[in-house]
Formats: structure tokens, C-alpha cells, sequence
């Protein structure tokens, strides 16, 4: 379903004499349908460029990426929503829009696909009530704290029930409990037949999980497990 | 279908509710955007309208000898009459021309006096001649210099008109071509700065439309609601300047009625009222239209 190829990306840098940034080098791996991969590494390793890479919000240095055997730079710009409305994406810095409300938020990710209001109006609120954010559906992002805001993130990546969810660090403002509450929700999508592809520094969530773990590091892959584990 | 243009129009209304800073600035420029072009049009309609009221005053008369029988003078006025330059022909007798003096001097006892100590009619019988267009009074007047007329006629009284006719004929073109020009910079102006107003007020929500574009939103998607709000913003200048502009013109009439003989720039404005409303309508929804499609075109390409 996704395929990595000989995927690299350099940043080049600003300053002259000063070197270019290798965010991935050589990076190759494939992701089949309905399965849960993490993506561990340091802070730095790549895992959040390699998320930007399949959502084509960059384009590689060399290599190709394939999504449901589509070259994904080959995708001309006014076609690219509809690759991005199949994936459901928690960014790390939550990326709401700042002038709606969580609901809005969370509704509009369905408006994109052209789901109908009763649609909407079913959804929504099902989904606002499983991140456990019904009192504050109301609320604008800047009125709720970050484990909140990064609550409203998950419930817009997946309300829509895309085929593929990238989750780039979803538990990192959330207490345990919830962090607990959102990789069962995560798990549980993934056995309704959804592919997901989470990016995580988190030891105890990659343990918990037991599912196959690609390592990073130094924009390489130096591991690939099937039944992963933590490994500092 | 339906539902997605109910959707951008009822995401543009909440934005435009939402960011009260931004929509009062905008709206204020548009409004001055606006209120330049109704006014520029109003000034020439005014412009020509004076100079089309002073051309009006301007009319030779021929005063005729004080012993020429009234039928001659009709004569006379009937053969000037057929001149296609001619427009009107006002034939005022002696008679005419006395009572004329004393209504208008009524309230002048010592001019009364005088005409009185005179005994007689003082006054000549005379033809009022008004042609079409000030440029045609010297074929008129060419014609009344023919001898056959000369033992008739006592003066004929344009010659001493005839340098203010020229000098407000050049006048009103040059007016025309003025104002042609500073109306174009003018608006120029005008656009630039309302262009760049929108600009930046899309500038602000770079980011947000970056996250529209990652979650799929498609380009008009996410460029509709800011073309409802320019329309918003632009019906709303459009409206505030209609609004001043009655006021202004109302309050500029009652200053300018008695000085500029009887232009009365409220009724102009009246009878150019939906003419005027349209422009303004067009100007500040399409300015607010144009700027934000194009302003948001950089930022649809992620």
C-alpha cells in the first residue's frame, strides 16, 4: 500500500560553507494494508519528515514513494487533495485552524470529503465523545490546553475513517490515561481495517503495543521488526 | 453542490465575524476605494452640468430700431428660426421688455423714478436667440451682419459675450481631459492600496490555509470563504458609502444652491441614484472579489 524507494531528503542550508541537512538518506520499506507500524527514533531522526514525504507536503531529493501503487510526485497539485483526504494526519503541532471550534475542526475534515450534514452531525459528536472532549466541542483552540488541542487533532484525523492514519507524536501532551484511551482507539481502527503508521519516541507505547517497529536514526533505518520493542 | 457553496458561504460569514480587526480595516479601505469613484462620477456629472448651466444663460440679442413694425421683427425671427443651429427664438416686444424691468426692479423705487421721468418707453424690442451649442453663435450672428438687416437692427449684443463663450467652451474640455487623468491615477491608487489591504490580510492566515491544503481541502474549498468575505466587506463599504454620500450631498446643496446659480448637486445626485448605486456596488464587491482571488493564489500551492 505504501512503499518507500531509495527515498532521500536533504534540506539544503541557508548558509554558504555551512553543511546541508540530511533529514533521510536511503530509506526504503513498504507498509501493507491494515497493518500498525511505529516509527521510533531520537528527536531529529526523520520520522516527521518521513510523514511529510507521504503526504507530499515535501517532495523527495531522489527516490520514489508509492501510495496504492501511485508515485506520489507525480501527482499534479490540483489532484493532491484527493490523496490527502484518503490519509487521516495527527501533526505533532496539532495544526488546528485557529478560527473554528473544536467541532468545526473535527467537522471540516468531513466537509472535505463532501460528507452530507446528518453525516456530519452523526459522526462528530461520536467521535468527540470517544477522545473525551464532548463538554468542550465549543470551545476555539486557543481555549484549550495542548493535551485537548492535541485531542481534536486525533478525533479530525480519523473522524472521516480514512485508509490511512499517520499519527506523528499523539500522546505527547496527554497523561497517561488518555495516552492509554488513544492507542486502544488506534488499535482498534487498525482492526476495523485501517493502516496506521505511528511516529513515537514513547518506550512504554512501542512496548505496550507489540506491533512492528522501523527504527530511524540519523535519517537511516537500522532496524525493522515485526514484534518490535523499544531498543535505546 | 448546493451544499458545498452553503458551506463556503457560511464559512465566510463566521471568518468575517470572527476577525472584527481585520474586516474593519478592509471594509475602510474599500469604502475609500468607493467613495472615490462615486464622487470622481458625481464631480464630472456636476462639472458639466454647471458649465451646461452657464452655457444655457449665454444668447445673443438683437435689438432692433425703435421704429420697426412688429411684423417685421417676426419676420425676421421666423428666418432665423431655420437655421438648424438655432434652437429657440424669444421675441420680446417694447411692451415686454418694460414690464420686465419693473418686475424685476420692484422693490428699486428710484430706478421706477426715473423710468417714469423719462415719459416714454425707453426700452427696444428684441429678439432672444439661443443656439444649440456655443460654438454655432458666430453663423448666427454672421447671418444677422448681412446689410439687408443693417437699417433694422440697433446692436446686436454678442461680440462682447463672445470671449467668455470661447473661454468656457476650452474650459469644459479642459476640465473633461483633467479630470479623465487624475481620475485614473486616482483609482490606481485606490486599487493598490485595497489590493494590498486584502493581501495582507491573507497573509495572516498563510498557515491556516497550509493545514486546509494537508487535510484535502480542494483550492476552491478553501478560496471561497475569502471571496465571500470580500463580497461582505465589499457590499458593506458600498452600503457606508451610499450612506455618506447622500449625506454629503445633501449638506454640500444647501451651501452651493445660492452660489453656483441654482446647480442643485442633490437632485443630480438623485437622478443619478441607481446609476451611482450600481458603481458602487460593482466597485466594492469586484475590488473585493479580484484582490482576494488573486492575493490568495500564492498560498494554494502546497
Amino acid at each position: 500500500m505504501i512503499k518507500f524507494e531509495n527515498v532521500t531528503k536533504i534540506y539544503p542550508s541557508n548558509k554558504p560553507g555551512s553543511e546541508d541537512t540530511i533529514a533521510l538518506e536511503n530509506i526504503s520499506f513498504e507498509v501493507k494494508p491494515k497493518e500498525f507500524v511505529s516509527i521510533v527514533g531520537k528527536s531529529g531522526a526523520g520520522k516527521t519528515t518521513l510523514l511529510k514525504l507521504l503526504l507530499a507536503e515535501e517532495k523527495p531529493t531522489s527516490g520514489t514513494i508509492f501510495f496504492e501503487g501511485q508515485d506520489i510526485n507525480q501527482i499534479l497539485p490540483e489532484d493532491l487533495p484527493n490523496l490527502r483526504r484518503k490519509i487521516g494526519v495527527v501533526f505533532q503541532d496539532y495544526r488546528l485552524l485557529p478560527s473554528k471550534t473544536a467541532y468545526e475542526n473535527i467537522a471540516y475534515a468531513m466537509e472535505v470529503i463532501g460528507a452530507s450534514d446528518e453525516e456530519i452531525a452523526r459522526d462528530v459528536p461520536k467521535v468527540l465523545e470517544i477522545v473525551g472532549l464532548d463538554e468542550k466541542a465549543h470551545n476555539f483552540p486557543a481555549e484549550l490546553s495542548g493535551g485537548e488541542k492535541q485531542r481534536v487533532a486525533i478525533a479530525r484525523a480519523l473522524v472521516h475513517r480514512p485508509d490511512v492514519i499517520l499519527a506523528d507524536e499523539p500522546t505527547g501532551n496527554l497523561d497517561p490515561y488518555h495516552t492509554i484511551g488513544i492507542i486502544d482507539l488506534l488499535l482498534k481502527i487498525q482492526e476495523m481495517g485501517t493502516t496506521i503508521i505511528l511516529a513515537t519516541h514513547d518506550k512504554d507505547v512501542v512496548n505496550r503495543l507489540g506491533k512492528r517497529v522501523i527504527t530511524l536514526e540519523n535519517g537511516r533505518i537500522i532496524r525493522d521488526d515485526e514484534r518490535g520493542r523499544f531498543v535505546l | 453542490m448546493f451544499t458545498l457553496l452553503r458551506r463556503i458561504i457560511r464559512s465566510g460569514w463566521q471568518s468575517f465575524r470572527r476577525d472584527g480587526e481585520i474586516a474593519v480595516a478592509t471594509i475602510f479601505v474599500l469604502f475609500l476605494a468607493v467613495m472615490l469613484v462615486s464622487v470622481l462620477y458625481l464631480f464630472r456629472d456636476v462639472a458639466h452640468s454647471l458649465v451646461e448651466n452657464i452655457q444655457e444663460r449665454i444668447d445673443i440679442s438683437v435689438y432692433f430700431k425703435e421704429d420697426v413694425a412688429e411684423a417685421d421683427i417676426l419676420e425676421i425671427k421666423k428666418e432665423i428660426f431655420r437655421f438648424p443651429e438655432v434652437k429657440e427664438v424669444e421675441y420680446v416686444s417694447k411692451d415686454q421688455a418694460l414690464e420686465d424691468f419693473i418686475v424685476r426692479h420692484e422693490q428699486d423705487s428710484i430706478l421706477l423714478e426715473s423710468i417714469e421721468e423719462v415719459g416714454r418707453n425707453p426700452f427696444l424690442a428684441s429678439l432672444n436667440i439661443k443656439a444649440w451649442d456655443p460654438s454655432q453663435y458666430e453663423k448666427v450672428s454672421e447671418f444677422l451682419k448681412n446689410p439687408e438687416f443693417e437699417d433694422v437692427i440697433e446692436k446686436i449684443d454678442y461680440y462682447q459675450r463672445k470671449l467668455i463663450i470661447e473661454r468656457i467652451c476650452s474650459l469644459n474640455s479642459i476640465i473633461s481631459k483633467t479630470g479623465m487623468i487624475l481620475s485614473v491615477i486616482l483609482i490606481a491608487v485606490a486599487v493598490a492600496v485595497t489590493f494590498n489591504t486584502i493581501r495582507l490580510s491573507i497573509y495572516n492566515s498563510r498557515k491556516e490555509i497550509k493545514v486546509q491544503r494537508l487535510v484535502g481541502a480542494s483550492n476552491w474549498f478553501i478560496r471561497g470563504p475569502f471571496i465571500v468575505q470580500g463580497i461582505i466587506c465589499g457590499l458593506l463599504a458600498a452600503l457606508i458609502s451610499l450612506l455618506l454620500l447622500t449625506l454629503t450631498c445633501k449638506f454640500v446643496s444647501t451651501k452651493t444652491e445660492n452660489f453656483f446659480f441654482d446647480l442643485d448637486v442633490y437632485s443630480l445626485f438623485i437622478k443619478n441614484f441607481w446609476t451611482i448605486v450600481t458603481i458602487q456596488i460593482i466597485t466594492g464587491i469586484g475590488l473585493g472579489i479580484v484582490s482576494s482571488s488573486i492575493a490568495i493564489r500564492k498560498y494554494l500551492k502546497i
